[in-house]
């Protein structure tokens, strides 16, 4: 009865634990469905240690199980007095080696891939022409906003970063303001923006956001930020190497080719929008507002209302209300009139540089 | 203060509240002051998950949830389950080691009106309308970013309340060094004044860090100093560091009691001594020796750099190996014993699972590659509550059923402890277990709302679900303490029957001398001993009752706290008022004045005579039969 007891319930754990880790989870955020080595890496660390862990909680509860069945007073009867066993030197020496072997089988693992995923050392190695092997991003995190620099090809873009599938691409990260962590669940771990040093570290990614629910991967900020921490979003648009080369020559000829959809709304733009948000991609971060170069391209307004004129409209009047604590100033009808605003959406999401 | 003379008026009792420096009040003082906290911290989080119950939802604003997040997790640590722990460690305690008191009855009293006048100057920010925001960690780039005062608070109210805290760990050392009963070698003491001497030696060295830290908040946000301002030479990482040195040991000290408080029950109700006692021992010292190894597990993810986070990700796995030995023995001590399911034993019971299950994900989340995706994430929130609820609030629940008698004198219902404990125990895994998931999915923490589409709807509503059920749990629980308090029914000394230690040997409550007579300690599970020897008095008396030296009670602790606290209030607005930097020299010197007070006026205490003794034993004789 108890071996039958037994068997069911580490199946039935089996199938709940099998059900839960195939199921659920969106294929653009979850750390289940890997988009990249080094996401990848992680799952497996997971696979291993969940397996360790199931097996000894298990262990525990069998011991548990079979103990409050078999030594119940109300079957041994008020007046049984247990013998009064101290302890055991061979159960102590068990039950210590046992769990320490496990750790190991652990701990091996868990050094290689430190030291596998924090291994930067390819950051800055050059060709012999002296052109960059890598593809470097500079992240900067802002209240609430990313800002994402391409050093090595004089681009600059906001909010939704780019980059080439199949290859490792190695990011620098700072906060401009105050702490922030960068994260894609999908493509791998997180690693956190702090203010006063530069954090390197690498990822990979490989599959094409092309077929998402979205055409992106989600990314978050991972550390308390101020009131709009949850609204701190960003996404990953993946590229086969050649488009992502063609997006980076699209960026660099923002600077001389502007597209201009509204003339008047460019004109309200020059007005009203200049001081902080450039609409050129070529440059450097460091920026007050997020760069708009590509900004018809993209997934979000304001990093995470739905992409249309009527959020952009709306957002621009109150951002407060939207996002609490932000720095962009919300532009009253006296400042932009409705009319300037139509215009200025329409120009705005007209900025597009793919095609 | 005899315990003949009881009928009073409401003034004299209150003024006897206030000034008492008995170790058992001052327990009952902990305890009510440490529940009040945990039911507002309490509903902090029902309005958190309320928050959370479906996407996009607008309950509170962004703001107002921060300063929710922020004042649940410092209210439950600080002011909530620290408290209530220490109202256990001092009603019973001394007890246990069969002394008098503890051994600096007035700190004592100090002790406890610091973290009083602390918690409540935290929770004042709640009347100003500024509020702690940052977090219960207040990470410093984002603590010195926020505007108004909540900050403020965070740093005066947790320094004023810390302090109480470091007397407190103090003075139990000091008690359980050198106010054992004859005969109660270390290796005889029970398992509950272990953990509890652990845990106070933990507090000695993991405090004045946090303190060093908070004084270095504060004067960078008062005073303008400028230890955290990166643009002025200083460095956000060091408060990290100081946190985590000071925070992570602080988890072991809520642990190490709860596994104290469940060692005595495990082993009374199997009526069996605890399983490889001395094991258990070791255990304890070597888990509150590594606490203080792994504190930078939390700053994985900080950029330390790959050898630091393997050095750190190795000792965290350590601690799995004395912790898992602790497991083990528990469950030796129950197999082959003869349990009964009593409230108390039902909480411990619930423990093992739900403290396995935190703690595995805890190993998890020590390697370092793979906590690079769980931190920060819902994953952690989920494990931190598997240990701290499944780990301390049972804990803290199982201890108040169980000592209930010990310290109020009456039983707490079995009925509904247990109808507690069923909707709290499935509450407490329906709100968790599925919050592993949502980090699992890409959820970050301290979010104050989710997009629609991420997946996340069905499970944040079963936790809300879960979250309510806990919360009708712990409503049934103070239904079950007013009832109980109400009717007023007298238990005698060892209302469970399966007493093994001193506590159970005397009177519920003890008279306020504790002992006539101090006790003779002949080893492990004294009282289990004369019971099996047959023993009519259920102590062999080390000592001829002779007349007892005892401590008068005194107001100054009250009213050097008092000064703190108005201090405090001169410090955060000194720089916008003219009146601040008077109110905070007037605060500082009432303290002086009332430190002087206790200084130059000498309290040499009193004696209980030999013959009042006699007659209060007698009395509580005859009210027995």
């Amino acid at each position: 009865m108890i071996k039958g007891l037994k068997k069911w319930r580490l199946f039935s754990l089996l199938a709940v634990f099998a059900l839960f880790m195939a199921g659920c989870g969106n294929e653009e955020i979850s750390t289940f469905q890997p988009a990249g080595q080094v996401a990848n890496d992680q799952f497996k660390l997971l696979l291993l240690a969940s397996g360790i862990m199931l097996l000894v909680i298990i262990v525990v509860v069998i011991i548990y199980t079979v103990a409050l069945f078999r030594f119940r007073r109300s079957k041994l009867g008020e007046d049984h007095i247990p013998e009064q066993v101290e302890g055991s030197h061979t159960l102590e020496l068990l039950w210590t080696f046992i769990p320490i072997v496990l750790l190991l089988i652990l701990a091996i693992p868990t050094v290689h891939y430190t030291y596998k995923l924090g291994d930067v050392k390819a950051m800055g190695a050059v060709d012999e022409d002296g052109n960059a092997e890598n593809l470097v991003v500079d992240v900067t995190a802002k209240l609430y906003w990313w800002e994402f620099e391409y050093p090595d090809l004089g681009i600059v873009t906001a909010q939704e970063l780019v980059v080439p599938t199949d290859e490792k691409v190695y990011f620098n990260l700072i906060a401009a303001d105050v702490k922030h962590s960068f994260w894609i669940p999908s493509v791998g771990g997180k690693l956190d923006t702090n203010v006063e040093n530069v954090n390197k570290f690498y990822l990979s990614f490989e599959k094409e956001s092309e077929g998402l629910k979205d055409g992106v991967f989600y990314g978050k900020c991972a550390e308390l930020c101020g009131p709009s921490h949850a609204l701190m979003d960003f996404k990953v648009k993946t590229l086969p190497r050649d488009q992502f080369d063609s997006w980076v020559a699209a960026m660099q000829e923002t600077a001389e080719k502007p597209v201009v959809a509204n003339a008047d709304g460019e004109e309200v733009f020059s007005q009203s929008c200049i001081g902080c948000h450039a609409v050129s991609g070529v440059g450097e971060s460091g920026a007050q507002g997020p760069n708009l170069a590509s900004f018809g391209d993209r997934n979000r307004v304001a990093g995470f209302l739905e992409h249309d004129e009527e959020n952009l409209k709306e957002w621009i009047r109150d951002t407060q209300k939207y996002k609490p604590g932000n720095t962009m100033p919300s532009f009253s009808k006296d400042q932009i009139s409705d009319e300037d605003l139509d215009a200025l959406a329409e120009y705005l999401m007209g900025l597009k540089v793919a095609k | 203060m005899s315990s003949v003379a009881q009928k009073s008026g409401f003034g004299a009792t209150l003024w006897d509240w206030l000034t008492t420096v008995d170790h058992k009040k001052i327990g009952i003082l902990y305890l009510l002051g440490g529940l009040f906290f945990f039911v507002l911290g309490g509903i902090e989080a029902m309005i958190i998950r309320l928050q959370l119950m479906t996407p996009n939802n607008d309950l509170v604003s962004a703001g107002l949830f921060n300063d929710l997040i922020t004042m649940h997790g410092t209210t439950m640590i600080f002011l909530a389950a620290m408290p209530i722990l220490f109202g256990f460690m001092n009603a019973i305690m001394p007890l246990q080691i069969g002394a008098r008191d503890v051994a600096f009855p007035f700190i004592n009293s100090l002790g406890f009106w610091m973290f009083a006048f602390g918690g409540l100057f935290l929770n004042i920010s709640w009347l100003f309308g500024e509020v702690p925001d940052a977090g219960w960690t207040s990470y410093a780039s984002l603590s010195l970013h926020s505007p108004g005062h909540g900050v403020d608070f965070y740093a005066i109210g947790l320094q004023i309340a810390g302090g109480g805290t470091l007397m407190a760990g103090i003075n139990f050392l000091v008690t359980i060094i050198n106010m054992r009963a004859p005969g109660m070698t270390y290796m005889r003491m029970p398992l509950f004044t272990w953990t509890t001497f652990v845990a106070s030696a933990m507090i000695l060295f993991a405090f004045p860090p946090l303190t060093v830290g908070l004084f270095f908040l504060t004067f960078d946000r008062m005073f303008s100093g400028n230890f955290f301002d990166h643009t002025m030479g200083g460095n956000t990482i060091i408060w990290e560091h100081i946190f985590w040195i000071f925070g992570h040991p602080e988890v072991y000290i809520l642990i190490l009691p709860a596994f104290g408080i469940f060692s005595e029950i495990f082993s009374v109700f199997s009526r069996k001594r605890l399983f490889g006692y001395t094991a258990m021992v070791f255990a304890t010292v070597l888990i509150g020796f590594l606490g203080f190894m792994v504190w930078a597990h939390h700053m994985f993810t900080v950029g330390l750099g790959p050898t630091a986070n393997a050095i750190f990700a190795v000792a965290t796995m350590a601690i799995a190996v004395p912790t898992g030995v602790k497991i083990f023995n528990w469950l030796l001590t129950i197999w082959g014993g003869s349990i009964k399911v009593t409230t108390p034993m039902l909480y411990a019971l619930g423990f093992i699972p739900s403290f396995v299950m935190g703690g595995v994900t805890g190993v998890m989340q020590g390697a370092a590659p793979l906590d690079y995706q769980l931190h920060d994430s819902y994953f952690i929130v989920a494990h931190f509550h598997y240990v701290i609820v499944g780990g301390v609030v049972l804990a803290i629940f199982a201890g108040l059923h169980y000592w209930w008698p010990k310290m109020f004198g009456t039983m707490l219902n079995e009925l509904l402890g247990k109808i507690t404990f069923v909707f709290f125990f499935v509450g407490f895994h329906m709100t968790f277990l599925i919050q592993h998931w949502l980090g699992f999915w890409g959820m970050p923490r301290r979010v104050w709302t989710f997009m629609d589409g991420q997946g996340w709807n069905i499970a944040n509503l079963v936790s809300t679900i879960g979250a309510l059920l806990m919360a009708i749990g712990f409503t049934v629980m103070l239904i079950n303490i007013i009832m109980t308090t109400i009717k007023n029914e007298r238990v005698g000394n060892d209302p469970w029957g399966d007493g093994r230690t001193l506590e159970w040997a005397i009177p519920s409550p003890p008279p306020f001398y504790n002992f006539p007579a101090t006790p003779l300690v002949r080893g492990l599970d004294t009282l289990w001993i004369e019971k099996m020897e047959g023993s009519k008095e259920m102590i062999t008396p080390a000592e001829p009752i002779t007349d007892i030296h005892m401590p008068h009670g005194s107001i100054i602790p009250m009213l050097m706290t008092l000064g703190l606290f108005i201090a405090g209030f001169g410090a955060m607005f000194h720089q916008e008022t003219s009146w601040g930097l008077g109110v905070l020299i007037f605060g500082l010197a009432f303290t002086f004045v009332a430190m002087a007070a206790r200084s130059l006026k000498d309290d040499l205490g009193y004696y209980v005579t030999k013959e009042q003794i006699l007659q209060d034993q007698e009395n509580i004789k005859r009210g027995r039969n």
